[in-house]
């Protein structure tokens, strides 16, 4: 049996703060740790981020932060992230992701340098090597049970319960930096400003799907609801292809998964990769001109109609 | 310059697969087999990288049985050059997976191998980036942009919250997003000439890797059903519902 007791968690964050993706993840690291007896660990890697390590600091149930700040972290390019996460990997026997872009991107190189597997998208962990996991876009669950000496995990964060962020009072611990891979370089980056609130981890969501017709109107329709509701707005593949809404906004099985108290689709049919991003919504409701659409299928509440009319009604009907 | 593309035979998107009732997997019967969409992608994109005259040859590899052949030259007749099968009937996991075609890269030398980001059945998102660090090469995953530059490819990427782009050294991994390109259809005439071109088998036992798989599946079930709900006759009876019953707003 293993003695590498302890749970490392690699920390999503904008150098600034924390993201809620690093809550769930901590909570999942939480559950591994009741069942090896072992402590969680956050990695914070970037540069002048300090306010981020010291939130994570703060963060119930860590137990020690672990700081790596340097200009060569600065973009969080994958391969330095996970020579970082390389460099710390001996002492842990879980190492976990979020399962985020960022996540996603890091996680596999540290794998195959441990050369072990990697769990994706982890649900649900059900003792300290067996988790379960999404497959076939969600139609299928996978229980799955690791036989490597090392576990790295990216977590599917609207499966976990964010761990409240005050409570906790771990040590910040400054670790050395891993030199710059060189191997590849940041250019430019378009991170679309916004103030409503990020759609993993929204409490509502506001989707369209090709049934918005432009990107206009989804816009003009869809925008007055999503501002009245303090909701996320997002889309389905459709929609995006279509060019109605931007690419970051995809949810479905290869886009972002959410699951809000609250998810509106709008001239959404509801092809299957697209319920496999937002079937885990608490209350999902359907407004879609085709009463046939696959949508109603996981609608708790359906209505049939036009979504120029239905949507601006319901707009002012919230008052 | 070579390009590498692997690809990976999947049950074709539009079937809703079924579990089987004694947890061991899932039904697949006869349900049709189609080329991940996200290597059809990958695919497309060498294609173009060699008509602009930015790649020399694309050659693309599968890891599987027999019947990755068909996948194969479904690639060949998307513009493919050549074709390489590893052979194998064990149940293959990303990691033997990035091995395998480490093994390839090592002997065939590209500058690129493009790979689509994830595959629709186990939806693991992990071959390219574990290639990439088996090689130590730079990566560039989930591209929406690729501009192949001198001794380097500029990669723009989807990721949360909008995009970025990096700047890789060659050689490199790129893995593909769904906006990078809209895959041709392969004419007739292509089709019919992909039968010809040049397809290598090659047994993986006989590249030395070892494909046990580490991660068991200890079983397969049904995900919570979700059930139908209610329709409702109009926007002031949802407004009624969403407030006192669901108590969401």
């Amino acid at each position: 049996m293993s003695t590498l007791a302890n749970i490392l968690v690699v920390a999503e964050h904008d150098h600034g703060a924390l993201k809620s993706a690093t809550l769930s993840t901590v909570t999942a690291a939480v559950e591994l740790s009741k069942m090896s007896g072992g402590e969680v660990h956050v990695l914070v890697v970037g540069h002048n981020t300090r306010s981020a390590a010291d939130a994570a600091a703060r963060v119930a149930g860590v137990a020690q932060v672990l700081l790596a700040d340097a200009p060569q972290l600065a973009e969080q390019l994958g391969e330095n992230v996970a020579a970082q996460v390389l460099a710390m990997a001996a002492d842990y026997g879980h190492i976990l992701f979020p399962a985020t872009a960022h996540g996603k991107n890091a996680a596999p190189r540290v794998a195959a340098r441990l050369d072990v597997a990697q769990v994706s998208d982890a649900t649900r962990v059900i003792d300290r090597d067996t988790f379960e996991r999404p497959i076939y876009a969600g139609n299928a669950i996978a229980t799955v049970q690791s036989v490597d000496k090392v576990k790295v995990i990216t977590v599917r964060t609207t499966a976990f319960d964010a761990v409240p962020s005050e409570g906790g009072n771990a040590a910040v611990q400054m670790v050395d930096a891993v030199a710059d891979s060189g191997k590849s370089a940041f250019v430019s980056a378009e991170i679309a400003k916004s103030d409503r609130p990020e759609l993993v981890g929204a409490k509502i969501v506001v989707s369209g799907g090709r049934g918005m017709g432009s990107s206009e109107k989804f816009i003009e329709v869809l925008t007055p609801l999503a501002d009245k509701l303090g909701a996320a707005l997002g889309a389905s593949r459709a929609a995006v292809d279509a060019g109605y809404a931007p690419n970051d906004w995809q949810v479905g099985q290869t886009g972002k998964i959410v699951a809000p108290q609250l998810y509106i689709a709008c001239g959404i049919s509801g092809a299957i990769q697209h319920l496999a991003g937002m079937k885990d919504s608490k209350v999902i409701v359907a407004i879609n001109k085709d009463p046939d659409a696959p949508i109603f299928g996981i609608a708790d509440y359906g209505l049939v109609g036009d979504v120029f009319e239905l949507v601006p009604a319901l707009t002012s009907a919230l008052g | 310059m070579k390009v590498i593309v692997p690809v990976k035979r999947v049950v074709d998107s539009n079937v809703k697969v079924r579990v089987k009732d004694d947890g061991s997997g899932v039904e697949l019967g006869n349900a049709k087999m189609s080329m991940n969409p996200f290597d059809e992608i990958a695919v497309e994109e060498a294609v173009r990288l060699k008509e602009k005259g930015a790649a020399s040859e694309v050659v693309v590899v599968s890891c599987g049985g027999g019947q990755c052949q068909e996948t194969l030259r479904t690639a060949i007749a998307a513009g493919a050059d050549r074709a390489i099968l590893i052979e194998t009937d064990a149940e293959l996991q990303p990691l033997p997976v990035a091995k395998l075609l480490k093994a390839v890269v090592d002997k065939e030398q590209p500058q690129l191998v493009i790979l689509g980001k994830q595959a629709i059945d186990d939806d693991c998102n992990q071959t390219g980036q574990m290639l990439a660090a088996l090689l130590d090469w730079g990566q560039g995953t989930f591209a929406s942009r690729v501009e192949v530059a001198d001794h380097a490819v500029v990669v723009t990427r989807e990721v949360d919250g909008g995009l970025e782009t990096l700047r890789l050294n060659l050689p490199a991994v790129i893995t593909t997003d769904l906006r990078l390109n809209e895959p041709r259809y392969a004419t007739l005439p292509n089709i019919m000439k992909a039968k010809k071109k040049p397809l290598e088998i090659v047994k993986a036992a006989d590249l030395g890797v070892d494909v046990a798989p580490r991660l068991k599946t200890l079983k397969i079930t049904e995900p919570p059903k979700r059930s139908a709900g209610v329709m409702v006759p109009d926007v002031a009876a949802l407004v009624a519902k969403l407030k006192s019953e669901a108590k969401v707003i």
